[in-house]
């Protein structure tokens, strides 16, 4: 059975590149960058390099760009190193409902330590009011977050504008940027960004790995004590394949941006119209207009059927894909994104991801087209809501078992 | 995640489908938990003589739906009350922790079933 991978958002593999790049600094160029010996100046000049890739692709000087690992600590240290060096000025964070859980878990966690926090509302198609935004800034107001595109829908979030209006408040603005680097350009320095935060695994370098922009003079505490690494911004030896991984991923992402973007856009489009012209009561979650989404993002519900019954059906055509039910999420809650946009919840429970990377061909959308309509009807033919006079049942009062739960 | 037998019920699920004439519907669930059964049934001189299912929800709540029938089938609607959804659930050889709460309802959809045909024949 062929295997389709079109749950790039999640996690991509590693390019061949990126590997080979890396191999040399597990056995032979081992050494600790911190040490003065020759182990440890073998690989100095590397991590300078990626630094360079990375700061490249981003628009910023290389000593902006810290490395850490993973996206969600970048998330963490941007998040609460600016709440705990400016607390003294203010006590007010200004985020959105459609955060990553790295965002939206870290303000909630700042809750409880006396921050408060304003979580922006989104539209049905997912999309900030910017003048919201501009009126929930007060004198207090330390941090403004915002995602540079989101993860489940592919929805662009104008950073530029935000960053207008932060500056011109003269708040802080950090944008986690995982989802949107590599795929659109990201620059820091054009947006005004104070802090960007991305990720390795999701554009072709290895899980492990992440690195944050931070905007020079920028304040902020501490958020891994211990040695000098990264100028005392972020203690940990240096993960030095990791960062020879990802400086390359971003050398290569710049190098393929426009190239990439047409060709998966191109494959994305298609399976979107394929779907919409080709299966009824679809509908499409993140905005209509496909320029304000990222190329390779497709966020499509199916009525009437559940999302972790449509994966494991994918899944035994050899489709990997990825749902917001609250079967897949692992709570009891179907998609917080979906839920933000005011989705019905039984879209929500079916809401179906596909996002693509370069690596996906037109044969393997056709394949998918062709197997997702004889998916959608046999599960819609086993639902008690399809073709269904009687109203959709949603009081949990109606269910003993899951009320305990649902409350 | 899933044993060998959910995974049969869940892609070959058994007696998928309302029964024609049927004398007890039952259906549990709902949709903001993303399980909704619904059961429906015959019977004949108190014994379950065709049963069906029709199941909006995860693997797990399609296959305890499609094992409920196949244990049903054939018992007296005593016997048949007295299957509980932990039955179901041991004779798919188990299933995730996480799913013993949400997904695992076909018990009581049968049940409930069985209550309307009772109310409809009292």
């Amino acid at each position: 059975m062929e295997k389709i991978y079109m749950d790039n958002n999640a996690t991509t593999a590693v390019k061949p590149a990126v590997l080979e790049a890396m191999l040399p600094y597990f056995c032979e160029q081992f050494g600790n960058p911190s040490s003065v010996h020759w182990a440890g100046q073998m690989v100095g000049g590397a991590i300078d390099t990626a630094r360079e890739q990375v700061a490249k692709l981003l628009n910023c000087s290389a000593a902006e760009v810290i490395f850490l690992s993973c996206g969600s600590e970048g998330d963490n240290h941007a998040i609460k190193g600016t709440a705990e060096a400016l607390k003294e000025k203010g006590n007010h964070i200004i985020t959105t409902t459609v955060e990553h859980p790295a965002v939206l878990e870290t303000c909630e966690a700042l809750e409880k330590d006396g921050f408060e926090v304003t979580y922006l509302k989104v539209d049905q198609d997912g999309m900030l009011d910017l003048a919201e935004l501009e009126a929930a800034i007060t004198d207090k107001t330390i941090l403004i977050s915002v995602m540079w595109a989101n993860n489940e829908t592919g929805n662009i979030y104008p950073i530029d504008e935000i960053g207008q209006i932060a500056k011109k408040h003269k708040v802080r603005f950090h944008t986690d940027a995982v989802q949107a680097v590599g795929k659109v350009p990201v620059d820091v320095r054009k947006a005004n960004v104070d802090m960007a935060v991305i990720s390795g695994h999701k554009i072709g370098a290895p899980k492990g790995i992440g690195a944050m922009y931070l905007r020079r003079g920028t304040r902020i505490s501490r958020f891994m004590h211990g040695g000098h690494q990264e100028r005392f911004r972020r203690a940990g030896t240096h993960n030095v394949p990791g960062i020879v991984g990802l400086g390359l991923a971003c050398e290569l992402a710049l190098e393929n941006m426009d190239k990439d973007y047409t060709y998966v856009r191109n494959l994305r489009d298609k399976l979107e119209q394929g779907i919409l012209s080709n299966i009824p009561d679809v509908k499409l979650n993140g905005h209509p207009n496909a320029d304000l989404r990222l190329p390779n993002t497709l966020n499509v519900s199916f009525d009437f059927i559940e999302g972790e019954s449509l994966l494991l059906f994918f899944d035994m055509k050899g489709i990997a894909a990825s749902s917001g039910s609250a079967c897949s999420s692992g709570s009891l809650e179907p998609s917080h994104v979906m839920g933000a946009m005011g989705v019905d919840v039984v879209l929500a429970h079916s809401s179906t991801r596909f996002s693509l990377s370069a690596e996906n061909t037109e044969s393997e959308v056709d394949f998918v087209l062709e197997e997702l309509p004889k998916i959608v009807q046999r599960l819609r033919d086993m639902s008690p809501l399809y073709q269904r006079a009687d109203p959709t049942p949603l009081s949990c009062d109606e269910c003993r078992m899951v009320q305990k739960a649902c409350v | 995640m899933y044993t060998e037998k959910v995974m049969d019920h869940f892609s070959n699920p058994r007696n998928v489908g309302e029964v024609e004439n049927a004398n007890g519907v039952g259906e549990v669930g709902n949709a903001s938990c993303g399980d909704i059964m619904r059961i429906s049934l015959q019977v004949e001189d108190n014994v379950i003589k065709d049963v069906k299912f029709k199941t909006f929800g995860c693997g797990a709540a399609i296959a305890t739906s499609s094992m409920v029938t196949e244990l049903a089938i054939g018992k007296t609607i005593d016997e048949a009350l007295v299957l509980t959804n932990q039955a179901v659930a041991e004779a798919l050889d188990g299933l995730p922790a996480a799913k013993m709460h949400c997904s695992n309802l076909a018990a009581d959809a049968l049940h409930e079933a069985i209550k309307d045909y009772r109310d409809q024949n009292s």
